[in-house]
């Protein structure tokens, strides 16, 4: 760690070196850094023309649907289109907090996101410090592929998956846990279950996937500081617990302000698949609401609106918990 | 020394745990992967009564007969093919030129650049202005709702970026300008020929996202001859399944028993659809794995 900071500084000395032995004098060079843009810009115009399908993309996918987010604020009229439809002020968004189904999408989402961090979040860590432990060779190799491998399965056969293991009829679950000797569990028309199937499933697919991450900060961590702790009679337990689990704090910080700021947006791709009306009481997220309020019900501005509290929140939970990560621990997205 | 043998102790006993649970996280992973493929070819009533639980039971290709005689999963099938090698082309086509010229240092600008798509990964204006919008363009029930959407992913942009930072040394560029090389010769005769591993990344993880992605197909089409493979499957997997498990026998009448007969048929047939559409990914990960690993670990030296 110490080591890459002060090579980091020599390279820095360098660069500031080299930068004035380019310029004859500082002032002449402010003079011309005007002039000099201009020619850079010009004379890299082809890079400009690189960036144009790239930029033109996001000005019409991403920009201009944020433009359109206005219609939450007016009665959205698709006949009149966005500008002839009439503002409305909050009227939607009130709308939304005084719902019956207000609390209760709340409650889910983030009973299902809170959920989802508590397990998922830990496990690719142990996963990776166990692997990293193992000795190299098939067996690894073995390890790796393996658990990698339901990270390429489509969210639709995930589901599909679900739902065929855990029939109470038919399912191989079901199949197992009447064999010793209980009743069927209806775990797909059971709300109680609901959140647990949802987590559970994506750690078996996603765990695997998620160690890589990890796997690439531990191959980084200094041998030396192994083969001390070694000489000085540390067991392998200890190695783990004061050497490489504090190699991830970064890592695991960066992963824990994303997974925070998409808090409420739980990935609700998968949900919708999973979602039927016996378990309703626990599936319904904010996510899956806009997607029925909106395109099925065609109240498109009543569900913009729901869609535009649920991306204020998360970019605002964001910035909080990485500005928090910054101050306690220099590690932050920006 | 004594100490040392009793290090050896301990950590014996840590070894055994580890390999232990190794060995476990592998089972759990693999045995619903070999369930599916044992089920394709067994015999339905031997999985459904629960006689199936390893090795197939009472082999049969049946399931894999209905598959290949089924139209609509042809169709989806070659739709899938043609949206994922049209939206692939199309996200090379954007990402890389654009990864490239943020790599460059000499590019003035970059920064503002980067900020505007790095944005839009925090912030953006939710499914229905988009909907709203794809639908103003135009582009509702057409294949080109099925690419454009998705042409840059932002995360990618910065991998390949990153890549192009690490691996092209400066003095390339400055000797091409010496010589008086344009920008788009460079990248074309120099740049690309150098970066063939960040082109399989990026076509591998934009390739997959296609192959897999059934949602912009479900809000954006409505025509079944566009339907690509997983809306195929989400009515033989999901909705079929659904109204099995939960009509069960008890509604009669015809519209019952037509959805009935489709139930049993993807009965029949479902384990055997997640094998045919999962099958081009269960062909080439083996080989690309180490592809699809450089790519999280690029990401990760920014990310």
């Amino acid at each position: 760690m110490h080591d890459s900071k002060v090579t980091a500084n020599r390279n820095q000395g360098l660069l500031d070196v080299e930068i004035c032995s380019n310029s004859t004098s500082q002032l002449e060079a402010k003079k011309n850094a005007g002039k000099k843009k201009v020619k850079k810009i010009l004379r890299n115009w082809e890079l400009y023309l690189f960036l144009l399908p790239t930029l033109t993309y996001f000005i019409i996918f991403h920009y201009i649907p944020m433009y359109g987010v206005q219609i939450a604020f007016k009665d959205f009229i698709p006949s009149t289109g966005i500008w002839g439809s009439e503002w409305v002020g909050f009227k939607h968004f009130v709308q939304f907090f005084e719902s019956y189904y207000f609390w209760d999408l709340i409650k889910n989402t983030l009973g299902i996101s809170i959920y989802e961090l508590l397990v998922g979040f830990p496990l690719p860590i142990i996963l990776a410090l166990a692997i990293n432990e193992a000795k190299d060779g098939l067996f690894k190799r073995s390890v790796q592929t393996i658990t990698y491998a339901p990270h390429f399965i489509s969210v639709v056969v995930m589901a599909g998956m679900i739902i065929a293991f855990l029939s109470p009829a038919t399912g191989v679950i079901n199949h197992l846990i009447v064999a010793l000797g209980f009743e069927p569990i209806p775990f797909m028309s059971d709300p109680a279950w609901f959140k647990s199937v949802y987590v559970l499933s994506g750690v078996w697919q996603g765990t695997g996937w998620g160690t890589i991450i990890y796997l690439a900060a531990l191959a980084g961590v200094d041998q030396q500081q192994h083969e001390a702790a070694i000489v000085d009679g540390a067991s392998r337990l200890q190695r783990i617990w004061h050497i490489n689990i504090p190699s991830l704090v970064p890592t695991m910080i960066i992963l824990l302000i994303l997974n925070v700021g998409s808090i409420l947006s739980v990935s609700f791709e998968k949900i919708l698949l999973l979602q039927n009306p016996l378990n309703m009481d626990s599936s319904n997220v904010i996510a899956t609401f806009v997607y029925k309020a909106g395109l099925l019900d065609a109240q498109y501005s009543f569900a913009a609106a729901v869609g535009l509290f649920n991306s204020v929140i998360s970019a605002i939970l964001l910035v909080l918990v990485n500005q928090i990560a910054k101050k306690k621990s220099e590690t932050s997205l920006w | 020394m004594n100490s040392a043998i009793i290090e050896t102790k301990t950590d014996k006993i840590f070894k055994a745990i580890n390999y232990t649970f190794l060995l476990l996280a592998m089972v759990i992973v693999l045995y619903p992967l070999i369930y599916i493929i044992s089920a394709s070819v067994s015999d339905p009533s031997a999985v459904n009564s629960g006689e199936m639980w390893l090795l197939p039971k009472g082999f049969t290709l049946a399931g894999y007969e209905l598959i290949f005689q089924n139209d609509l999963i042809w169709k989806g099938y070659l739709n899938t093919i043609f949206y994922t090698v049209l939206g692939t082309s199309i996200n090379l086509l954007f990402t890389l030129p654009a990864a490239y010229a943020l790599s460059r240092k000499d590019l003035v600008g970059r920064n503002i650049f980067m900020g505007i798509f790095v944005f839009t990964m925090f912030f953006g204006g939710g499914l229905i202005p988009s909907y709203l919008l794809i639908k103003s363009l135009g582009l509702i029930d057409t294949i080109w709702a099925m690419v454009l959407p998705n042409a840059v992913a932002v995360w990618n942009l910065i991998v390949a970026r990153v890549f192009f930072q690490v691996t092209i040394p400066k003095e390339l560029e400055e000797a091409a300008e010496i010589d008086g090389c344009t920008n788009m010769k460079l990248f074309i005769k120099v740049i690309l020929p150098l970066s063939t591993p960040i082109i399989a990344v990026m076509a591998l993880f934009y390739g997959v996202g296609h192959w897999n992605g059934y949602f912009n197909a479900l809000i954006y089409l409505s025509d079944k001859e566009l339907y690509p493979l997983q809306l195929v499957l989400r009515e033989i997997l999901v909705l079929q399944s659904m109204t099995a498990d939960m009509a069960g026998g008890a509604i009669s009448g015809s519209v019952a028993e037509a959805q009935n007969s489709k139930a049993e048929l993807a009965q029949i047939i479902k384990y055997g659809v997640m094998i045919v559409s999962t099958l081009p990914i269960i062909i080439v990960y083996p080989f690309l794995q180490r592809y699809f690993v450089k790519g999280v670990m690029i990401g990760s030296v920014k990310g």
